[in-house]
């Protein structure tokens, strides 16, 4: 086996993230390719968590449904795991934890190790050095990973997990040399980042010249929230938790009015708080960039799940017409390159632009070339104001020169209510008429910076898949071996071109791969170019797509 | 540059209203104190009083109906150097903005917020506010408002709001000299202003303010249970400064840790940026 899929399974707070931390660290610093997602409950003790972390010798960034090693942390832990275990599944683990299922048993007493080192609370460590004696990690990687992790513990508890991990470690290793696992290892994969969805956003952000954080806590947009104020004091940051969505979008408004670079982080149910402050945003042509990790509708819903089934929301928000700009990142790349981008085009074209994430995205990890600062630009479009500046100049591109108040000799004036250039209230109704057509110009001017479309796979396709967001490295997999299939991919779903046409009428069949229960972006396929877009693969029940379940649908299409 | 450069020219409130006499308030307030326009923001939100902007030649922000408050909160924090000013009235400040009201001065930003208290919706055409009296019939509160008027001095003292203020607009020079001290204190500075509805309220007018109000004679506003005792009465109504407490850091000087650079100067340090991404490795 050269790609491994190893499931940890348990409680919520018996620190199962912890070891997928720490794990995907020793994994990767021994030159191993690592991919890890997670699936929580909306709880904060007990129920049933559960980490898958991938091990490859090639990059893997995809959920799969197979299970080669399942570690159960605790009773009733493979429960729900049931119709992945086969009989190939090596389950691993306590004697009274993996009694109840199938697949092949290892009983490894964690426990008694953990005692042994000196305290049950390292249970934790046992694991993690278990299974990197199985997958051949580094020993002195993991010794100093451990070390890393408890160091401000004290000496005795940095030690002791040690001596559980490497207790954990020799069992691996004997286990290891049972059964066939032979991951290479690179060594350009130590010099590599290892971070999640979330993170990339944030640092995407900090690149992006992002300075005001005004949100409220919600799953699972609270990790972009949480990185950007761990960084606010290095970097000089406003980091506010408002009272409610409704301050906190007021709030990042009211900063990009003083020459601020905003960021709200939201989900779904946040966001339609927000939906009057956007058309705000629309109509006093505010900058604002919002990320959006959706998870599923409507209302509550499933709140640590995942689905895409926020893209309506986002591309109808706000009463009224006013150009926005829609980002859906498909990989951790993308979410940091395209928040970046948001912000010099929420900037240059002075309009709402979204990151629209999803739970997947943002607590999946990988490792990854480090991101390129090289070619990273923050681009300021504020003018300094002359003394008979007006806020709202008609323009051919529909773009009027933005200043802020106390920088140069004028007035900065913008008004909720529809107004003349000057900002003040008008109910004429050729003003009216002008400003909206000045509005939707600037809709128009957007689409000279449309981020294309990616066409990945078979340039001969017969079938054509398509996709947005977090979906792109699930299909990417899954699609590998097949002839004559292509994906296009999307990571901007908004604006985008009637030319795309061109790629729907050279396919015998295109086929909708979507996250929602509707087929959300196909339907807006068709409102913009005509072409339906029949077939639809569409998954709504809280999970992500497997590589297998889009291998096994995609062919059943074909 | 003058005050009434740059202004929308056609005043939209009717004759006789309270909101003239605030507005000849701001204005003297500002060219008394020599303040230049271009470093003022008033920030508002819906309703005739928040139309205030329109008429006075500063920085705008006419927002959202409630909305005015976090807005003013992150201009002031994005440019500490700015005079703020957060205004609209009781509809748009204690109803629709309640909650904004609240945490707002829990932050404590060096703003000032004026409330046009008309105790009444003018706008929309005469139904109670928060603050309307028990018992005051409109077309929408038919039997008379069946709720407790809210008292925005009480909670706002309650909150330990660094500045309380009310007057009556009534008398522009008591409420030009209140707007002063406003300005001039550090911190968050409510100044509630009694002003009648010509139009819809016939109930609270010039005449009912000058007998149901009075003037704080020998008040100490550094004692808070005294400002929260006369904040309560509703016999008559006291005018003046209610509370002062001068020994709150401001929400900007914390969130920016005393940093007064305006965030349009900001630039990324790319090498820390770096650092952060290469932290990433291990």
């Amino acid at each position: 086996m050269k790609d491994i899929s190893i499931v940890l399974s348990g409680e919520a707070g018996q620190g199962i993230q912890t070891v997928e931390y720490i794990l995907t660290r020793v994994l990767k610093n021994s030159g191993l390719h690592v991919f890890a997602t997670k699936e929580y409950m909306s709880r904060v003790r007990g129920g049933n968590n559960t980490t898958e972390i991938r091990v490859s010798s090639k990059r893997v960034r995809s959920f799969v449904e197979r299970i080669d090693v399942l570690v159960p942390l605790g009773k009733n832990a493979t429960e729900r795991l049931k119709e992945r275990i086969t009989e190939k599944t090596l389950v691993v683990g306590e004697r009274q934890f993996i009694e109840e299922t199938n697949g092949e048993k290892i009983v490894v007493p964690f426990l008694e190790i953990a005692k042994q080192a000196g305290n049950r609370l390292y249970v934790n460590s046992a694991a993690i050095g278990f299974l990197s004696g199985l997958l051949g990690a580094d020993k002195n990687v993991l010794e100093n990973q451990i070390k890393k992790q408890f160091e401000e513990k004290g000496e005795k508890i940095v030690k002791e997990n040690i001596q559980a991990a490497l207790e954990g470690y020799k069992r691996g290793q004997e286990l290891s040399q049972r059964i066939d696992i032979i991951v290479e290892k690179n060594p350009d994969v130590r010099e590599e980042i290892l971070l999640n969805g979330a993170e990339a956003v944030g640092i995407g952000a900090i690149a992006g010249g992002c300075n005001f954080v005004s949100s409220y806590p919600m799953s699972p947009s609270t990790s972009v929230l949480v990185f950007l104020a761990q960084h606010k004091n290095n970097f000089g940051i406003v980091v506010e938790q408002a009272e409610d969505e409704i301050a906190a979008m007021n709030m990042v408004i009211g900063s990009w009015y003083a020459g601020a670079r905003g960021l709200v982080t939201t989900s779904g149910g946040g966001f339609a708080l927000m939906e009057e402050a956007l058309s705000l945003a629309g109509m006093i042509e505010s900058p604002v960039v919002i990320h959006l990790a959706q998870r599923p509708g409507p209302a509550t819903g499933l709140p640590t799940r995942t689905e895409q089934g926020d893209l309506n929301l986002v591309l109808y928000a706000g009463h009224g017409d006013f150009p926005r700009i829609i980002y859906t990142p498909g990989n951790i790349e993308e979410a940091f390159y395209l928040t970046q981008r948001a912000f010099n085009m929420a900037d240059k074209y002075q309009v709402p632009v979204f990151v629209l994430t999803d739970q997947y995205l943002v607590d999946s990890f990988y490792n990854l070339p480090e991101f390129d600062l090289s070619g990273v630009k923050i681009e300021k479009h504020i003018v300094k104001t002359s003394k008979n500046y007006v806020r709202y100049a008609i323009t051919e591109d529909g773009i009027s020169p933005r200043g802020v108040p106390g920088y140069g000799e004028g007035l900065v004036r913008v008004d909720s209510d529809e107004h003349d250039e000057f900002g003040h209230i008008t109910e004429d109704f050729d003003t009216r008429a002008r400003m909206v057509e000045k509005r939707l110009r600037k809709g128009e001017t957007i689409k000279k910076d449309i981020v294309d479309p990616k066409l990945i796979g078979d340039e001969d396709y017969r079938t054509l898949l398509i996709a947005w967001g977090s979906t792109l490295e699930v299909v990417k997999e899954a699609i590998e071996e097949m002839e004559g299939v292509a994906l296009l991919h999307f990571s901007q779903v908004w604006p985008i071109n009637e030319s795309i046409k061109r790629y729907f009428e050279r396919a015998e069949r295109v086929v909708a791969i979507e996250g929602n229960a509707t087929g959300q972006f196909a339907n807006l396929i068709q409102q913009i170019t005509g072409f339906r877009i029949k077939d639809r693969i569409l998954k709504y029940n809280g999970l992500q797509f497997s590589v297998e379940e889009l291998r096994k649908k995609i062919s059943e299409v074909i | 540059m003058k005050l009434t450069d740059y202004i929308n020219q056609e005043i939209a409130w009717c004759p006789g209203c309270g909101n003239f006499g605030i507005r000849t308030a701001l204005m003297k307030t500002l060219e008394e104190m020599n303040v230049d326009p271009r470093n003022v923001v008033i920030v508002s939100g819906i309703g005739q009083a928040a139309k205030m902007p329109q008429y006075i030649g500063v920085n705008m922000f006419n927002g959202l109906h409630g909305r005015a408050l976090p807005v003013a909160t992150a201009i002031k924090t994005a440019n500490p150097n700015l005079l703020v000013i957060a205004e609209s009235g009781d509809g748009c400040m204690y109803g629709e903005g309640g909650n904004h009201f609240i945490h707002t001065i829990r932050r404590n930003p060096d703003i000032v917020n004026i409330v046009h208290n008309n105790q009444i919706y003018g706008l929309t055409k005469g139904q109670a506010s928060p603050t309307s009296l028990k018992g005051f019939k409109t077309p929408v509160q038919v039997d008379g408002v069946i709720l407790e008027p809210f008292n925005p001095l009480a909670v706002a003292i309650a909150l330990d709001a660094s500045f309380v203020a009310r007057t009556f607009i009534g008398d522009i020079e008591f409420t030009k000299e209140i707007l002063k001290e406003a300005i001039k204190h550090k911190g968050y500075a409510l100044v509630d202003i009694f002003q009648p509805c010509v139009t819809f309220n016939k109930l609270n007018t010039y005449e009912w303010y000058k007998e149901n109000t009075y003037y704080l004679k020998n008040h100490d506003p550094t004692d808070r249970e005294l400002a929260f005792k006369r904040a309560t009465e509703t016999e008559k109504f006291p005018l003046g400064i209610f509370y002062i407490n001068k020994n709150k850091e401001t929400f900007e000087e914390a969130a920016r840790k005393g940093n007064r650079t305006p965030l349009y100067e900001y630039e990324v340090d790319f090498n820390k940026l770096k650092k952060v991404i290469e932290s990433k490795r291990s």
